[in-house]
């Protein structure tokens, strides 16, 4: 398949780009951040979203979404790394859609899947515990009691945890930190007795909660896929959201140095526009071919993914690494480049750097997918 | 791509899949390691082994030394659809490429879009036969990174012109036959618009060569001297004055063939080679753990350079690509290349070191890592490359 957007593809960012630079510019997020917003995001926005197909972009037909896959996942998740909306886009209808969709029984596939499609329902996946990313470091128990199970322990980073209706929990039926078999997911209602939510205000002014569980009791019905056997389900899940995030960070890295060319361009000293500089030449060059590489990347792990989730893993690690790392240099030269106008509140693009950090620790950093890539490759 | 299109491909797939089979000797189809297992053609061309012989030869028959150009010049007539398929289902199996050819890479194109009709009828099939080799007379001592100030005079003669001058790093000058060069027709215009592209004989009188010793002790440039060179006005391709534009349009396609250099994803994996050497630790992982580190950071470039390179070919296809972008690649491509061979002289350790033995086959990695050494100045510098990259595609202002 050509690395390239086909007709319709692009009609899609079109209409996506149209519709969240119109309505989400970075003064959107802004606005959020200062006002204080309880809940992080716009639900009326949302709802706009959930009208024109892209709440239920990759939810089945058959379930009252639009059935489209994760080149065009990634197409919405670059053009909302364009403007930083916060949006649960991202934790409900990319990474929790993905996990009903290919782990759901006909039951909870049909109970969730058209409430994500119409925008009214909100899930996350809960899978972190510590620091970093480390999916097999699980260790939040569910214990057997009578016909259910009883989840303690807590999760960090947890994406709209403070807005969602439907947690997916991540936690230890058996075997110990570390190990793949004994992983198990769960469907949790984060109003059930024992879960205590606190918002956490981040660095970039987007959705995440701590959560802690105390005995929560969930039924038998409420295991997403096999007891004790969620580490390859995971894995998938886990891969659709890393290209997202990727994909995410092209849009902002992209954004980050459009902007930073312009300023190039209109910026004077030394009777000059700075953009005459060689040194500063040579940098936006270098950070335009480092774009376009991780760009081609990123297309390439998502169109891995359209083909088969289960095979995608080293090209999905390829593209989350270099994602990362170009990012962080993008709004790390936006920021130097735009000299002391850079480090104000005022100007937008600390705004980019923040995000750019958050995106580099979702699902993995480039260091963790860089040696994800080693170990595949046996050395 | 409509459904009888891929049906179509899918059947040229099968095609090419069972000729290669049949037709490509299992010695052709593993990486070249020395200068011997590669190809080169022209008049005094000697083949090092049977296996090459035969390769070529079926390749040559079949027009498959240059799949993508019409068939009325020797070529295979592939589309640009079925050519990706031909070249997925060569690196399927590890085929060689039968030819290697400067003609192939930079010339061919060039006469495709500049050249007349004479001139396509001339020499095309004589390149896609492997019957000509070809040199580049570009650079000159003092027109590196700054190539249009060349100084090489050709002046008018009736229907010749006299070239007189000297051009420096002409890759294998001594064994080429002939040579496409840039010479100075109007000294008085400004300098991109008084060149013009020439073609000539190496064997015309007044022209000689003499090979340059490089720190690899290998010699495959060459300084070339051109004493009163009498060569016919009809060998200029493209208009006379004009030949600034032939020049570019070739350096694009030169541009595109070395940011590939550096055998992309053929052989055996980094991790491999360098476990080889350094050995693995208790849990089975690279026993440096900074080199393992170096290795992966790479693997991860090399792999998205490989998507890119992919991409830049579909770009091309659907007509949506920058024609600078090939400066792109090749700036990444090259100093990833260099990053891959620093990587192999650490991993390699002492044995990486010696540099006349058996044992290593005559120092191959140490010359390797050297010659790649020039990969980012052949061609356009980095610095150049990145240049034309702030100027012509990010439209920065001055340089």
């Amino acid at each position: 398949m050509a690395l390239v957007l086909t007709e319709e593809q692009s009609m899609l960012r079109d209409s996506a780009r149209g519709l969240i630079s119109d309505k989400a510019p970075v003064s959107h997020l802004r606005h959020l951040r200062d006002s204080k917003d309880p809940v992080g995001f716009s639900k009326e926005f949302w709802h706009s979203f959930a009208e024109m197909g892209f709440a239920g972009l990759l939810v089945p037909e058959e379930f009252g979404g639009s059935g489209l896959g994760y080149v065009e996942a990634g197409i919405v998740m670059e053009e909302i790394g364009r403007t930083l909306m916060p949006s649960p886009f991202l934790a409900t209808s990319v990474v929790a859609a993905s996990a009903l969709n290919r782990g759901g029984n006909a039951a909870q596939k049909s109970e969730f899947l058209p409430k994500i499609a119409s925008g009214s329902l909100l899930a996350t996946l809960a899978i972190d515990e510590g620091a970093k990313h480390r999916p097999l470091q699980t260790s939040l128990q569910a214990v057997r009691a009578g016909n259910g199970f009883k989840l303690s322990g807590a999760k960090a980073l947890v994406v709209d945890g403070h807005v969602a209706d439907l947690l997916i929990v991540a936690a230890r039926t058996a075997g110990s930190a570390g190990e793949r078999e004994g992983l198990t997911l769960f469907l949790v209602d984060p109003k059930a007795k024992g879960i205590a939510i606190e918002r956490t205000i981040m660095v970039d002014a987007h959705n995440a909660a701590r959560i802690e569980f105390a005995n929560v009791e969930v039924t038998a019905d409420s295991v997403l896929g096999e007891i004790d056997q969620a580490a390859g389900l995971l894995d998938g899940v886990l891969d659709i959201g890393r290209g997202a995030v990727a994909s995410e960070m092209v849009g902002l890295s992209d954004e980050v140095f459009g902007r930073t060319v312009e300023y190039l361009k209109s910026r004077k000293q030394f009777g000059k526009l700075i953009g005459e500089f060689q040194a500063l030449q040579h940098r936006a060059a270098e950070l335009y071919i480092d774009i376009e590489i991780t760009r081609a990347a990123v297309m390439k792990a998502l169109q891995a993914l359209d083909a088969d989730v289960a095979k995608a893993a080293s090209s999905v690690a390829v593209a989350k690494a270099r994602a990362g790392t170009t990012a962080t240099r993008a709004v790390q030269e936006g920021v130097q480049m735009h000299g002391g106008m850079g480090m104000t509140d005022q100007f937008d693009i600390g705004f980019f750097m923040k995000r750019a950090r958050v995106c580099e620790e979702l699902f993995g950093d480039a260091n963790y997918h860089t040696e994800q890539l080693a170990r595949s490759r046996g050395y | 791509m409509s459904d009888t299109e891929t049906a179509d491909l899918e059947t040229f797939r099968v095609e090419a899949r069972g000729w290669l089979e049949a037709n490509c000797p299992p010695e052709m189809r593993k990486p070249a390691t020395s200068d011997a297992d590669v190809f080169w053609g022209g008049r005094n061309a000697k083949f090092s082994s049977e296996p090459q012989r035969i390769w070529f030869e079926r390749m040559r028959d079949k027009g498959w030394t240059v799949p993508d150009w019409p068939k009325e010049y020797g070529g295979g007539g592939l589309s640009a659809a079925e050519h990706k398929v031909l070249r997925a289902e060569m690196a399927r199996i590890g085929a060689r490429p039968p030819l290697s050819s400067f003609g192939i890479w930079m010339l061919g194109p060039a006469l495709l879009k500049y050249g007349n009709e004479a001139q396509k009828k001339e020499h095309l099939p004589k390149i896609a036969a492997g019957e000509i080799r070809w040199c580049q007379g570009y650079s000159e001592p003092n027109a590196g990174s700054d190539l249009a100030s060349l100084q090489t005079r050709a002046e008018s003669d009736g229907d010749d012109f006299i070239i007189t001058g000297q051009k420096i790093w002409t890759s294998y000058a001594n064994y080429a036959d002939w040579i496409f060069c840039l010479v100075r027709t109007d000294p008085t215009a400004k300098k991109h618009d008084g060149i013009s592209f020439i073609l000539f004989d190496m064997t015309s009188k007044g022209v000689s060569t003499k090979p340059i010793l490089l720190i690899s002790g290998y010699s495959p440039f060459c300084e070339t001297f051109f004493d009163n060179v009498r060569v016919p006005k009809a060998h200029v391709v493209g208009t006379i004055n004009r030949g600034w534009d032939v020049a570019k349009y070739l350096l694009q396609h030169e541009r595109a063939m070395i940011s590939g250099m550096g055998e992309r994803g053929v052989g055996r994996p980094l991790g491999q080679i360098a476990a080889d050497s350094v050995g693995p630790d208790g849990q089975g992982r690279l026993d440096d753990a900074m080199l393992r580190g170096q290795i992966a950071c790479f693997d991860v470039d090399e792999a998205a350079l490989a998507a890119c390179a992919e991409r830049a070919v579909d770009l091309a296809k659907a007509g949506q690509a920058h024609p600078a972008f090939s400066s792109a690649m090749k700036y990444y491509g090259t100093e990833l290349n260099k990053r891959r061979y620093e990587i192999l002289m650490a991993a390699g350790g002492v044995d990486a070191l010696e540099w006349e033995s058996e044992r290593s086959k005559q120092g191959a990695r140490p010359r390797a890592w050297l010659r790649t050494k020039a990969n980012s100045i052949e061609g356009g510098t980095s610095e150049v490359m990145l240049g034309i990259v702030a100027k012509r595609i990010l439209d920065l202002p001055g340089a």
